[in-house]
């Protein structure tokens, strides 16, 4: 199995719409939060690699053309965010702010949870960036001396997580402007999140958008002084 | 070849985005730059919405799955993520909900705010 990977080029793409439209049919049917199509995407495919047992380097190398096109992809989220311009300019001080606070709140409660717990230094600027975009997070981690993978794995991770509970808790929170939905979503959890949050609606998507770039530099900004706290 | 214009406007920019970070100093990627450069092309109308439009919403629409591939590597990070498990648990989960809550609460207000002073 693995040399046949190996000599196709479209395999791992495949494999990785396949699974992701299988997750949009369960949500379909089952029309649960939980059951996110990007979340069974990813648990389908590593299933898929275990039980075949396809190394993950052979299966990436396949894949990767879906990568590339994350960069093109990013830079077209300034769509959603031009269309809903008019939106940004009424309701600047309130984004602002929510982002502001979010992104302090995120940087704050590592610290204290860093504190209690008496990580050492090294991973405690490892977790620092965990809410922001990868490529952003990964170059601020290692800036300031942390391990680049676990960063990445954290953002992942908590990428994921805000994808599958954002509109759970948008609801129970009762979070009920689009606009302040975005903000929360892509404030909390970067590119992952927005994905979603566009799936939501348009303002959603745009706000979240947004988010991603402000929360982004904030956190470039500021990181640096956290860390020297612990 | 409307779609093929608008892939090269689109990378065009993307294109700018790398030249941008390769000259800047920040830990701050080609994407980012990008999406600024995009923004302040179409609000200058140097570039105009039809021309990037359905093929940009194409971009957009398919993102979700783009992250498949990476998020997979999460198998061959076990070993790393399990010598720092207890904080990251920590970390993650809590730390990601209180950001999301808190910081659609206060945009909420603040929005609720700026409408009663109008």
């Amino acid at each position: 199995m693995n040399e046949f990977v190996q000599s196709s080029v479209m395999f791992g793409v495949f494999i990785s719409l396949m699974a992701y439209e299988i997750g949009r049919g369960i949500q379909k049917k089952t029309k649960k939060a939980f059951c996110n199509p990007l979340l069974i995407g990813i648990l389908l495919v590593i299933v898929f690699l275990m039980i075949f047992d396809i190394e993950y380097v052979i299966y990436f190398e396949s894949a990767k053309m879906l990568g590339y096109l994350l960069t093109p992809a990013t830079v077209c989220l300034a769509i959603p965010l031009y269309e809903k311009v008019q939106l940004l300019k009424a309701n600047w001080k309130a984004i602002i702010g929510g982002i502001a606070i979010g992104t302090f709140v995120s940087l704050f409660s590592i610290f204290v949870i860093g504190l209690l717990l008496r990580i050492e230094h090294v991973q405690y600027v490892t977790l620092l960036p965990k809410s922001i975009t990868t490529a952003i997070g990964l170059g601020v981690s290692e800036e300031l001396g942390g391990y680049g993978t676990i960063t990445v794995a954290c953002i992942v991770i908590t990428g994921i997580l805000g994808n599958v509970c954002a509109e759970w808790v948008c609801k129970v929170f009762k979070i009920k402007s689009p606009i302040a939905k975005g903000i929360a979503i892509g404030t909390s959890a970067h590119a992952l999140g927005t994905a979603r949050a566009l799936e939501m609606g348009r303002i959603e998507g745009a706000m979240s958008s947004l988010s991603i770039v402000v929360a982004g530099i904030m956190t470039v900004v500021l990181a640096p002084l956290f860390a020297s706290f612990l | 070849m409307k779609y093929l214009k608008q892939m090269t406007i689109i990378l065009a920019v993307t294109l700018m985005g790398e030249v941008i970070k390769y000259f800047m100093p920040f830990p701050i990627p080609a994407s980012i730059y990008g999406l600024i450069l995009m923004f302040v092309f179409l609000m200058t109308n140097v570039i105009k919405i039809e021309n990037i439009k359905e093929t940009g919403d194409f971009l957009v629409e398919i993102m979700p799955v783009l992250f498949i591939p990476a998020a997979v590597g999460l198998i061959d990070m076990a070993e790393e993520l399990k010598a720092m498990f207890l904080p990251i648990m920590l970390v993650v989960g809590p730390v990601t909900l209180l950001v999301m809550i808190v910081a659609g609460k206060v945009t909420d207000s603040l929005i609720k705010e700026e409408e009663n002073d109008e």
